[in-house]
């Protein structure tokens, strides 16, 4: 057998490792999407019943918002001009309005913090007590989703924002509590109870 | 001048014996985030913002259903499409689609079935509310606005 004697330890040469790494690196990094699953969560209702008892609601319990093909805004019978940010505030008034509370109104009122209780205006006009009142929005069909998103952004902002602040956290920190563990579950239920998010989206007109 | 030239006899070399071993690491951390497509989306996807954004808690019970403009419009046309996996569908189709979905679950998750909508921007909301409509009637009554975090302009 004829050897090489002058063979050394064989060596792979590292020194283009680097660049190949950064190669698979950079493929990589392009074809990453970092997947985000977030988004508006809602509840459809159930699907009707033929025989479904119509149920009344009085017209001040009822925050209505409608929304044209031209995405121009109705909001309580009246055009709405104002930024939607604004309709949040609105919204948060409407719903802690306590006009007209019943025994389990008064408690919910009485389990607010007074800077809370500070903001009812008890106006015979808007809602009773939050659980009588409901968030209603109708579109269009030829509303953009654009615009329906903003509203349901602002219509579950200001939900988010009354639950937050019943327990002293803000509207970010409430929707990150986790439902798994105990302590940070009894501050969302602390926070819901006795407010229902009640946000109604009626099936647009033909 | 001369004071700051006193030391230099040190060597200024920076030792890239390591470099290999960052852009490893890097080059790991980006292999194990990356999830692959694994379909193509057939429709243009510009996502909404929003600021009230819930994450979902359990991945496996998600379905996606993306409407929008078809991206190949000389084939499919200009109006709003409606894809679930790789075909497109039309709205009172969807309830196959759920049950397909919810037969893929174990019977305790059934119910808990969520639908994320994948709507781009610049959709009207007559085909979104067909679509809702049907989820309603077919029982997948949770569903997910898919949107980014952020202000709209």
């Amino acid at each position: 057998m004829a050897r090489n004697k002058e063979r050394g330890t064989p060596e792979v040469s590292s020194g283009s490792m680097a660049d190949i790494a950064f190669l698979l690196l950079i493929f990589f990094l392009v074809t990453t999407t970092i997947a985000n699953d977030k988004g508006i969560l809602m509840t459809l209702p159930p699907p009707p019943e033929p025989d479904q008892p119509i149920v009344e609601f009085q017209e001040r319990n009822i925050f209505k918002i409608l929304a044209n093909s031209n995405d121009q805004l109705l909001v309580e019978n009246e055009p709405y001009n104002k930024p939607i940010s604004e309709l949040k505030d609105d919204i948060k008034a409407f719903v802690l309005n306590f006009g007209n509370p019943d025994q389990e109104g008064i408690d919910t009122y009485n389990s607010l913090p007074s800077q809370m209780k500070a903001r009812a205006k008890q106006s015979p006009e808007s809602s009773d007590h939050p659980k009588k009142a409901v968030v209603s929005f109708k579109a269009n069909r030829g509303t953009s989703y654009d615009l329906y998103i903003q509203i349901m952004d602002a219509a579950h902002a200001a939900y988010n924002e009354i639950y937050a602040e019943r327990v002293g956290i803000n509207a970010m920190e409430f929707l990150e509590l986790d439902q798994s563990n105990d302590v940070e579950k009894r501050m969302y239920l602390q926070g819901r109870a006795g407010i229902p998010k009640a946000i109604s989206i009626a099936e647009p007109d033909k | 001048m001369s004071k700051f030239k006193k030391n230099s006899s040190a060597s200024q070399d920076i030792p890239t014996a390591a470099l290999p071993d960052i852009i490893f690491m890097l080059l790991f951390f980006f292999m194990v985030t990356t999830v692959m497509r694994e379909q193509e989306i057939l429709v243009k996807q510009v996502l909404p913002k929003a600021e009230q954004l819930s994450k979902i808690q359990k991945k496996s019970l998600v379905s996606h259903i993306y409407i929008g403009e078809p991206r190949n419009i000389g084939t499919y046309g200009e109006e709003p499409r409606i894809q679930t996996n790789d075909v497109f569908m039309e709205p009172d189709e969807l309830t196959l689609f759920v049950n397909q979905e919810k037969d893929k679950l174990s019977e305790a998750e059934r119910d808990r079935i969520t639908m994320a909508l994948n709507i781009d921007n610049e959709v009207k909301m007559g085909i979104v509310s067909d679509v809702e409509q049907t989820l309603r009637k077919s029982n997948a009554r949770k569903i997910l606005y898919k949107s980014l975090r952020g202000v709209q302009n």
